[in-house]
């Protein structure tokens, strides 16, 4: 982390001071797309209604994140330990994969209930979330060296000592390559299955986005924006940590 | 060899089928406790069979192998042709792996596997990881997790044929020095007749598929020192064998 490389950021100031300029010169009106310094002033002044509505969001990924990575895992080890289940269920995990998630929405709502958001955003968010962390695990415990595989069968090694000693260890950069995209996709099942559920009763950051879309509050929605980019961000920089941290 | 050593390596009649295809013996084989016996023979000939067998890793169609296990471990030691060393692993903990499978306690098995380790030269490398390790020093350490839960006998499956003229005769002097200290029961999967005579107590030549022992060769007991390499007997014994084997490919 010595080494901050600060083109990136020289980029992002040039950029913001041409769209400070550029909105200023042409008098673009703040609906159409506020200037960075009037997002920056609704980020301050509407930061307590927006920091907590974020603090929601969070929350509510991280659960998923956490549900789909245990789901996930351990799906993967049943279908690793019984391959017929995988050829089995397979294609159909496939189909549930490849359905938008959008269209999906207003069906799990239903059989939640309306009065259960969180319940539904939950479910929503771990079907979006889920099945890198399956189709990586799954490749992780197939890729256990047959070397040590045969010394594992040779000092009779028991289910648990080889998962534990062997698939685990095997299986876990590539784990740790599907979480992070998990940890993407939680954040994306959460926010859209907030849009959907269309009520503000979990008061997540999506719904203050929507609110002051509602109230043409461009500058606000902007800061909403921001908020949401800074919590992917952060996620994928946590597991780039521990990614680090496994790898040496 | 004293004829009274316990015979620790036994196979009767021992048959292996992979389908249809028949690809060992009938076999009968016994080596006994402070022996060396080496198995020569062309690619694909069953070798490396014979040996998962008598490791159990692989089951007999028919006929019966059998690898005492009166006392120490339950399983042979075995060396495959790679290392195998699990990469997320310190040296150590690779060595101490067959302890920690057979549920042998942290403090214990950590201290045999340092001792493991310093008979084959890695004492100062139980905290580095493989890959910092070169091809010799990872063959030396596959060496010592074999040995670290004390066998009776040793199983070696062309173990050291990528590494260099010279790490190799280290390496084999390792396992001569082992087989003596331990009175282990070795037996050598190789297809370097000058390997295999300078290993070996006994050279068992192998046919082409399905394997069968064509012919013994016994290596005078002289001891194994370079003078050895340039000696009538080396050249003699490995004269026989060459000619045992060339005469299968002009048959075949």
């Amino acid at each position: 982390m010595k080494n901050i490389d600060f083109a990136p950021v020289l980029a992002g100031l040039v950029l913001l001071a041409v769209w400070e300029g550029l909105t200023r010169l042409l008098q673009v009106p703040p609906v159409i797309l506020p200037p960075p310094s009037a997002i920056g002033t609704a980020l301050v002044e509407r930061g307590p209604l927006l920091l907590p509505a974020a603090g929601v969001t969070m929350g509510l990924a991280l659960t998923a994140l956490a549900i789909s990575i245990g789901l996930g895992t351990l799906v993967a080890l049943i279908f690793a330990r019984i391959p017929f289940l995988e050829r089995s269920f397979g294609p159909y995990a496939l189909v549930l994969q490849a359905t938008p998630i959008v269209a999906i929405a207003p069906l799990v709502i239903i059989w939640t209930g309306i009065e259960n958001p969180r319940r539904a955003i939950l479910i929503l968010a771990v079907i979006v979330a889920v099945f890198p962390v399956l189709t990586s695990a799954l490749a992780g415990l197939k890729a256990v060296d047959p070397g040590l595989d045969r010394l594992f069968r040779l000092h009779k090694a028991t289910s648990a000592q080889r998962f534990l000693r062997l698939e685990l260890p095997t299986a876990a950069p590539f784990l740790l390559a599907g979480m992070k995209t998990a940890a993407g996709l939680s954040l994306v099942g959460v926010v859209v299955a907030e849009f959907v559920a269309g009520t503000g009763a979990t008061g997540g950051l999506s719904w203050r986005l929507v609110e002051a879309g509602n109230r043409l509050e461009t500058a606000t929605m902007f800061a909403a924006l921001f908020l949401l980019a800074l919590m992917g961000l952060a996620l994928h920089a946590i597991l780039s940590l521990i990614e680090r941290h496994v790898r040496t | 060899m004293a004829a009274s050593s316990p015979i620790r390596l036994s196979a009767q009649q021992a048959c292996v089928r992979f389908g249809r295809l028949e690809a060992l013996g009938p076999i009968d084989l016994q080596v006994q406790a402070g022996e060396c016996v080496v198995l020569l023979g062309p690619s694909g000939c069953g070798k490396s069979t014979l040996l998962a067998a008598l490791a159990g890793l692989q089951g007999v169609a028919s006929g019966s192998v059998q690898a005492d296990t009166a006392d120490g471990a339950d399983v042979p030691g075995v060396v495959f042709q790679e290392p195998n060393l699990m990469n997320w692993a310190t040296t150590e903990d690779n060595v101490a792996l067959p302890l920690a499978l057979s549920g042998v306690e942290k403090a214990e098995r950590l201290g045999r596997a340092q001792a493991a380790l310093a008979r084959v030269g890695l004492a100062n490398f139980a905290s580095a990881y493989p890959r910092t390790l070169s091809g010799g020093m990872r063959m030396r350490a596959a060496l010592a997790r074999a040995l670290v839960n004390d066998p009776s006998a040793l199983l070696l499956d062309e173990p050291f044929a990528a590494i260099d003229e010279l790490g190799r005769r280290a390496l084999d002097d390792l396992v001569l020095e082992a087989k003596r200290d331990r009175q282990l029961a070795v037996l050598f999967v190789t297809h370097s007749v000058d390997e295999a005579v300078y290993l070996a107590d006994r050279i068992l030549v192998l046919s082409p598929r399905p394997g069968r022992i064509i012919a013994e060769i016994v290596v005078p007991a002289v001891p194994r020192d370079p003078a050895f390499l340039t000696s009538a007997a080396f050249a003699e014994a490995a004269a026989a064998a060459r000619r045992v084997l060339s005469a299968q490919r002009v048959a075949a």
